[in-house]
This record gives C-alpha cells, sequence and structure tokens, in this order.
C-alpha cells in the first residue's frame, strides 16, 4: 500500500498525512480526558514520551516486534495514567491541570537522566516501522471505539461527569472509577501515538515531549471543539497543516500561530464544531424532513 | 553551608514570589490561568536590559521603566486576547487564548533580538560579605529588599486602598460587585497591570542575578511561578509569597543535596506532594461545596 | 413498613447546627411532604440521604440497611433517586441522554464492553433506551428528546430531573421543590404526575416544597421544620391545625 502511495503522492504530503493520524490517535486520548470528561489535562506529552521511548528501547534492545512493542509502549503510558490518576483526581480543574503539568515535566527530566534512552543526546536508530497504512488502520480503529465508547452507558456518565458531577454520582455513576478509567485509556492512546511516533522520527530526544507538546495537542482539541470526535479531527487536521501551511512567512511562522490561536478563540469560543455529535446531525436532518 | 543555601533560595524564592503574586491575583478575580504571565516577565527583563544598555540608566531606574512598560503591555494583552472572550466562552477557550499570547510574545521577542542568550551588564559590583559566617552578596541584599518592599506595597494596596477593596470585592463575587457599581473591567485590568509590574520587577532581578535573559525564559520560569501560585493556595496573595519562598528554598536544597540534574524535577515533584496531602494547597481555604 | 428511618440525625458545618436531633420514619408508599421556612434544613435532610454529606451524628436506615458513610453513588444504586432544588440537569446533553445517564446505576455494562459493542451490551441499549422513551412519555417532553437539556423551560427541566430520577427504577424518591417556578396549570400538572408515578411505580415520596396547596393536597403525611429541628409531624389536617406550626410558619388565616 505504502509502496503504491509512495509512486502517486509527493513524499511531503504523505509525511503529513502521517503525523496527521498520529496526532488524531494522541487527541482523542486527550480529549477523552479533557473533551468529554471535563479533567484538565495539561501533560499529555508526558504520555507521549512514556510509549515512545518504552516502544523504542523494546525494539532496538530486544528486536521486539513493532506491533508488541507499540502495545508494551501504551501499556506502559496507561499504567502510569492509572497511577497518576488514583491520587491526583479528587484534585479540581486547575489544581489536576498543574499536576499533569508537573508529571509530564518530571517524566521529560527522568528521560533527560535516563541511561538507556540516550540522556539529554537522544535516542537514534529506530526502525522507522511506520506506515502510512499502518498508523491509518490504526487510527480508523481508534475512531470506531471511541464512537462505541461514548454511545454507550460508560461514554454518557463521562460527559455526565463534565457537566455535573454531582448529578452524575446521585445517578450511580461511581465518578472516581469512571476518571480513572478515562484517564488510563487516555494515556494509552497517548502512549499509542508516542510509539508510532518514535518509529517513524527514526531519533527521539526529551525536548520532543515537552510542555509545548502538550499545550500544542491541547490545543487541537479545544480549537475542533472539546468532547466531539469529528471536532477533535478537525481542529488536529488544521493545527497539524498550519504549521506547514505558515512555512512560506518562515521566521514569522509561530507569531501566526499563536495569533492565529487568539482570533480563533475569540470568534469561535466553544471550538470550531462546538459540541456537534452525531445526534445534532441527526436531529438537522430530522428538522429537514419535516 | 546550609544558611548559604537557605539565602539562595530565598533569593530565588522571592522573584518565584513575584511571578506567582500576578498568577494568583489574576485567578483570583477572573479563574484564568494567565498563561502570557512568563512572557511579561521575559519582556520585563528585556526591556530592563534595554533601559540598561541603551538608555544608560542605573539598576532602580532600569527597574521602573520596565514595571511601567509592562503594565501597559499586561494591560494590553487583557483588552485584546481575554476581554472580548469573558462571560460567554468557556475558561478552556480564554487559556487557549492565553497561550496564543505567549507563544506571540516568546516569538515577537526572539524575532527582535534573537533566540540566543542576551547577557546583562554587571550592573553592580560582585561584593559579597559575610554576616556572621553566611556569605552574602550585594544583589542578593538588593533582591530580598526590593521584592519585600513590592509585596509590601502590594498588602497595602490591596488592604488599605479604594481599588483594593474593589480588587477584594471582585475576588469574592464578581457579578455581586457589578452589581453594586464597580467598574468589573477596570478591576480587572488593573489587577493585570500590578500583576505585570511584579513579574517585570521580577525579570529584571533574574536577568542581572544569572546575567542571562533570552526570549523563552518565561515558559519555565511561568511554570514553576505557577506551581509555587498552585501550592500556597491559588487565590490567595499570602499564599502566593508563602509557596514562592517555599518553592525557591526546597528547589535550592534538592540541587545541593540530591542532584543537580533533577532540578526542574524537584519543583513539580514537591508540588504535587503537597496537593495529594493538601489538595487545596498551603495557605487555600477548603470550599465545601455547595448543593 | 417504614422503608426509611432517620434516627438522632444531626448535622453540624462548622459549629452550626443545621440538623438537630432529627427523628424521622417514611412508610411505604407514602407521599410524605417536608415543609419548614427557608434555612430550615430541608435541602441538608436531602443530601444526608442521599450521601452528600455524612452527619456528625445519627442512623439512617433504609430498607432495613445502614446507609451511614456509603458513598452517593451506592446509595442511589440501592434505591433512592432525587432531584435538586437548583436544577443540576446535565445541560450539553440531549434530554434523551439525561435520562439513559439516569439509568445508569441499573444497568451494568462496562467501558470495555461499551466499546467492543457485544450483544448483551446491544440489548441493555435498546432496553435504556426503550425505558428513557417512556419516561420521556410519561413527563411530557418525547416530543423533545434531541434538545439540549439547557435549552429547555424551567418547568420542562424540572420534569426531565424527575424522568432522570426515575430511570433508576427507585424505591424512595426524594423531590426538592419540584413546582418552584411552576405557573398554576403546570403545578396542577406536576401534582397528577407525582401521584400517578406513586400509584403506578408503588415507589414512595419524599418531597420538599413550600407551595402550601400542593403539599396539602397530595401528601398523606407532613413533617415540618425549623431551624434544624422538628416542630411537628402529622397529616395535613393535624399540621394545619397544629398550633406551633401556624405560629412558626404558616401564619395567621391559613
Amino acid at each position: 500500500m505504502d509502496a503504491f502511495l509512495t509512486q502517486y503522492v509527493d513524499a511531503y504530503y504523505l509525511r503529513i498525512m502521517v503525523f496527521i493520524g498520529i496526532n488524531i490517535i494522541l487527541t482523542l486520548g486527550l480529549n477523552l480526558i479533557t473533551g468529554v470528561t471535563g479533567q484538565l489535562s495539561m501533560g499529555h506529552a508526558g504520555f507521549m514520551s512514556l510509549g515512545a521511548y518504552t516502544s523504542a528501547i523494546l525494539s532496538v534492545h530486544y528486536a521486539v516486534p513493532f506491533f508488541v512493542a507499540l502495545l508494551a509502549g501504551a501499556l506502559v503510558a496507561a499504567l502510569f495514567g492509572f497511577l497518576l490518576g488514583i491520587p491526583t483526581l479528587r484534585l479540581e480543574g486547575d489544581y489536576l491541570a498543574v499536576v499533569t503539568i508537573g508529571f509530564a515535566e518530571i517524566i521529560r527530566v527522568f528521560f533527560l537522566n535516563f541511561e538507556p534512552g540516550g540522556k539529554a543526546v537522544g535516542f537514534s536508530g529506530i526502525p522507522q516501522s511506520t506506515t502510512f497504512t499502518g498508523v491509518w488502520i490504526v487510527v480508523i480503529i481508534v475512531i470506531y471505539l471511541n464512537y462505541k465508547l461514548l454511545n454507550s452507558r460508560a461514554g454518557r456518565s463521562l460527559y455526565a461527569i463534565r457537566e455535573n458531577e454531582i448529578a452524575a454520582e446521585a445517578c450511580g455513576v461511581n465518578t472516581t472509577r469512571m476518571k480513572v478509567l478515562a484517564f488510563t485509556m487516555g494515556a494509552f492512546l497517548g502512549g499509542l501515538g508516542g510509539g508510532f511516533f518514535a518509529h517513524y522520527m527514526y531519533f527521539i530526544e526529551p525536548g520532543n515531549f515537552g510542555f509545548m507538546k502538550s499545550i500544542e495537542l491541547l490545543n487541537m482539541v479545544v480549537l475542533g471543539g472539546m468532547g466531539s470526535i469529528p471536532g477533535v479531527i478537525l481542529g488536529t487536521v488544521i493545527l497539524t497543516i498550519a504549521p506547514e501551511m505558515l512555512r512560506i512567512v518562515q521566521d514569522y511562522r509561530m507569531l501566526f500561530y499563536g495569533a492565529l490561536l487568539v482570533i480563533l478563540m475569540i470568534f469561535r469560543p466553544n471550538g470550531l464544531l462546538g459540541d456537534v455529535r452525531i445526534y445534532d446531525i441527526k436531529k438537522r436532518l430530522f428538522r429537514k424532513e419535516v | 553551608m546550609f544558611l548559604e543555601q537557605v539565602l539562595n533560595g530565598l533569593t530565588l524564592g522571592s522573584t518565584y514570589a513575584l511571578i506567582a503574586l500576578g498568577y494568583t491575583m489574576v485567578y483570583g478575580i477572573v479563574q484564568l490561568i494567565n498563561f502570557a504571565h512568563g512572557e511579561i516577565y521575559m519582556f520585563g527583563a528585556f526591556i530592563g536590559l534595554f533601559l540598561v544598555t541603551a538608555l544608560g540608566l542605573n539598576i532602580f531606574a532600569a527597574l521602573l521603566g520596565a514595571m511601567i512598560f509592562c503594565m501597559l503591555l499586561g494591560m494590553l494583552v487583557e483588552r485584546i486576547a481575554y476581554r472580548p472572550l469573558r462571560g460567554k466562552s468557556s475558561r478552556l477557550s480564554a487559556l487557549i487564548s492565553a497561550i496564543g499570547v505567549s507563544i506571540f510574545l516568546s516569538t515577537l521577542m526572539a524575532l527582535i533580538r534573537g533566540p540566543n542568550t542576551t547577557r546583562y551588564p554587571e550592573m553592580i559590583a560582585q561584593n559579597t560579605f559575610y554576616l556572621g559566617s553566611v556569605e552574602v552578596s550585594a544583589l542578593q541584599i538588593i533582591i530580598l529588599v526590593v521584592s519585600a518592599l513590592l509585596m509590601i506595597g502590594l498588602q497595602l494596596l490591596i488592604q488599605k486602598t479604594r481599588i483594593g477593596k474593589a480588587m477584594r470585592a471582585c475576588s469574592q463575587d464578581i457579578d455581586a460587585s457589578s452589581l453594586m457599581g464597580i467598574n468589573v473591567n477596570r478591576v480587572i485590568s488593573f489587577t493585570f497591570a500590578i500583576g505585570s509590574a511584579l513579574a517585570a520587577a521580577g525579570g529584571v532581578m533574574v536577568g542581572i542575578y544569572y546575567n542571562a535573559v533570552w526570549p523563552y525564559m518565561g515558559t519555565m520560569a511561568g511554570l514553576k511561578a505557577f506551581a509555587a501560585a498552585v501550592l500556597g493556595g491559588i487565590g490567595s496573595v499570602p499564599g502566593a509569597m508563602v509557596g514562592g519562598l517555599t518553592l525557591g528554598i526546597l528547589e535550592i536544597m534538592g540541587v545541593a543535596y540530591l542532584s543537580s540534574s533533577y532540578k526542574d524535577a524537584i519543583a513539580f515533584a514537591i508540588l504535587i506532594l503537597v496537593l495529594i496531602i493538601r489538595p487545596q494547597g498551603l495557605m487555600g481555604q477548603k470550599i465545601s461545596k455547595k448543593v | 413498613m417504614a422503608i426509611l428511618e432517620l434516627k438522632n440525625i444531626s448535622q453540624e458545618f462548622g459549629g452550626l447546627r443545621a440538623l438537630d436531633s432529627v427523628n424521622l420514619q417514611v412508610q411505604e408508599q407514602d407521599i410524605f411532604g417536608i415543609i419548614g421556612p427557608n434555612g430550615a434544613g430541608k435541602t441538608t435532610l436531602f443530601n444526608i440521604i442521599t450521601g452528600i454529606y455524612v452527619p456528625t451524628e445519627g442512623n439512617l436506615v433504609f430498607k432495613g440497611q445502614q446507609l451511614n458513610k456509603l458513598p452517593a453513588y451506592k446509595i442511589a444504586r440501592l434505591g433512592i433517586g432525587r432531584t435538586f432544588q437548583n436544577i443540576r440537569l446535565f445541560n450539553k446533553l440531549s434530554v434523551l441522554d439525561n435520562v439513559r445517564v439516569g439509568s445508569h446505576g441499573v444497568t451494568r455494562s462496562t467501558f470495555i464492553e461499551g466499546m467492543l459493542g457485544l450483544p448483551a451490551t446491544r440489548r441493555e441499549e435498546r432496553q435504556v433506551f426503550a425505558d428513557a422513551r417512556q419516561l420521556l412519555e410519561l413527563v411530557g417532553l418525547d416530543h423533545k428528546e434531541m434538545e439540549y437539556a439547557e435549552n429547555l423551560s424551567y418547568g420542562e427541566q424540572r420534569r426531565l430531573e424527575i424522568a432522570r430520577a426515575m430511570a433508576l427504577k427507585p424505591a424512595l424518591l426524594l423531590l426538592d421543590e419540584p413546582a418552584a417556578g411552576m405557573n398554576a396549570g403546570e403545578k396542577e400538572d406536576l401534582m397528577k404526575l407525582i401521584r400517578l408515578i406513586r400509584d403506578e411505580n408503588k415507589l414512595t415520596i419524599i418531597l420538599v416544597e413550600h407551595d402550601m396547596n400542593l403539599v396539602m393536597n397530595i401528601c398523606e403525611r407532613i413533617a415540618v421544620f425549623d431551624y434544624g429541628k422538628k416542630i411537628a409531624e402529622g397529616t395535613p389536617n393535624e399540621i394545619k391545625n397544629n398550633e406551633r406550626v401556624i405560629e412558626s410558619y404558616l401564619g395567621v388565616g391559613v
């Protein structure tokens, strides 16, 4: 499939498509935590780096097959999500946000000093196992499972926690447990995306997973519309392409990026697609019939 | 040795506290994590540098100049990027807007001055003297005294003046304050101005102390100052001071007695531990949920 | 038989005694009214029963089981549903989804099962959907099921809260000022609805309400609270003629 594509599609565009795919895996994970459940996480890059380093080390040092390494990376990230979730999820709003920032910073500093990960120099020689086809097959599976989840009993209870925690409890929702589950699943996807990233880049360093990376991912989720799968995908596509488009302005690229965020938030404060979910579309279709 | 480390920690901590005050005051009134605050601090450091090198001002004039400039910058940022969002959007949108401003300002400075470190000229002869057995530099004394004066000034402003009373009212209940005839927008604008001025003072002093400024210095300093504000109990002015000083001392101690390569992790590890044990921060009040 | 029993319940908030040694028995299938001036401790009582507050002192027994110290979600799962005085709907969810979340405590498909959509899960989903539809019909909101909850009128929001609480298939339903903000016509409908719910589902209802007409009309028993103490209990007629109640609450001429 990839051999076929490279014949017809410019390698540069293919590369951007791969990044869009990886970012969708990452942001759908973050969306579960922040968009759906309403728990502000500003350290998603921390989970990403856990997945990236774990899978890379397994591939390089232990010659573990790619998909096994990916899965292992995602599971390690999920484990950390779980361990972080238990004590911290009783913190509210911005207190939780600062803990997630701190967690990601600690992980980053850890890898800066981590011998098997090459310390600050970075880790190179990772096999380039990530392919366009591989990423997008996983993206489609992740979107499908997310869709199923958000339209199930568990998914609805996550939205309910975001909307009103006390009312959710009164409906019999074990909010602590559901928050930890959302956190664990979000971290799993973060680790999975990180694994794909590492196996595409050939080389990773702790600086790839700094605070700005977490912020970039959060921007994608909020820009498109928190909690909405189509919204998150749209936000991710736009903000993955935007820096590429802005290459024409070269040095002024990040200047425009910053300004773009402010302007978009002023004119579309609830994200591009707000909370558009499938039933909104159904509702509109239904109205047209009448 | 130990006392010297405490002094170093106090010096570092008082700059954290100056920045943390801006976070906590803004948060107390509009519940926004002003992520551009670190960049205001960075601008303060650069304006101070400019005033010293280009205009040849002395340290105190440069400090004042940077504070005034950043006051205006802070008010401008609030007017352009936050006010249009207020009341009609979620807090997260405002947060993203703040992040946009933060990226914009640091890139702007990188374009003006280049992304690398610029050195501050030596402003104060590196006089050191001994207090008992503790070695103290003149610069440390200046930083501690200036910070202390600014914090006392802030307390007087908040407790004794009309605008201070309005600020306290707004942090209790912004809607009720508005109904009582307080011009809420003016109070918020003023809060940004004061917070930014304090951050600028921190920036100039850090620039001189570490003899270096660079366009991305605001990110890590901002994160740590925010951590300090949360550590003290966000929204609480005394909390920001205590949180800043505590964080400064613990960080220096961590570097001195544990490991310097984990410097940036120490502050956050402490923060997480404190929050797990005391979720409302050191000085924050526990607010029981209203049902 | 008493379905709910409060024995010597006291609640303190930092020195303030919101409830003072309250004893109360609610019989099965009663509509039980709680009245009293603002700040008498009525809502606090609901928050204790539903596990939001842990009482400072006393015992709480529901269907012979101790409720003390159980978390709120477990109490809900035992079959105690409630509405809130200051409406707490899931604003950005559809009316239908609000009711479907309500059934959370009586359904069981897990996080992973939801993702995989196994046959048993799908069957449960269909049941939840059908039940929710039926409840919305009952409260007269079936034509608005795809609307966001926040777009409903005040009266509709109160009815949606009732439907959501009913989705839990409760044995005991607590209604906190269900008629607040309703006009006379809506109140009439509400009274019919409350009676209908009780008769059809054989459940017990406790309601806190300021509208005396409504309370006197539909409640079989009434307890009167003042300053955290129960000052009287009895049938509507007994309460209407109780000296102490007239003096402290109803006022002369009711």
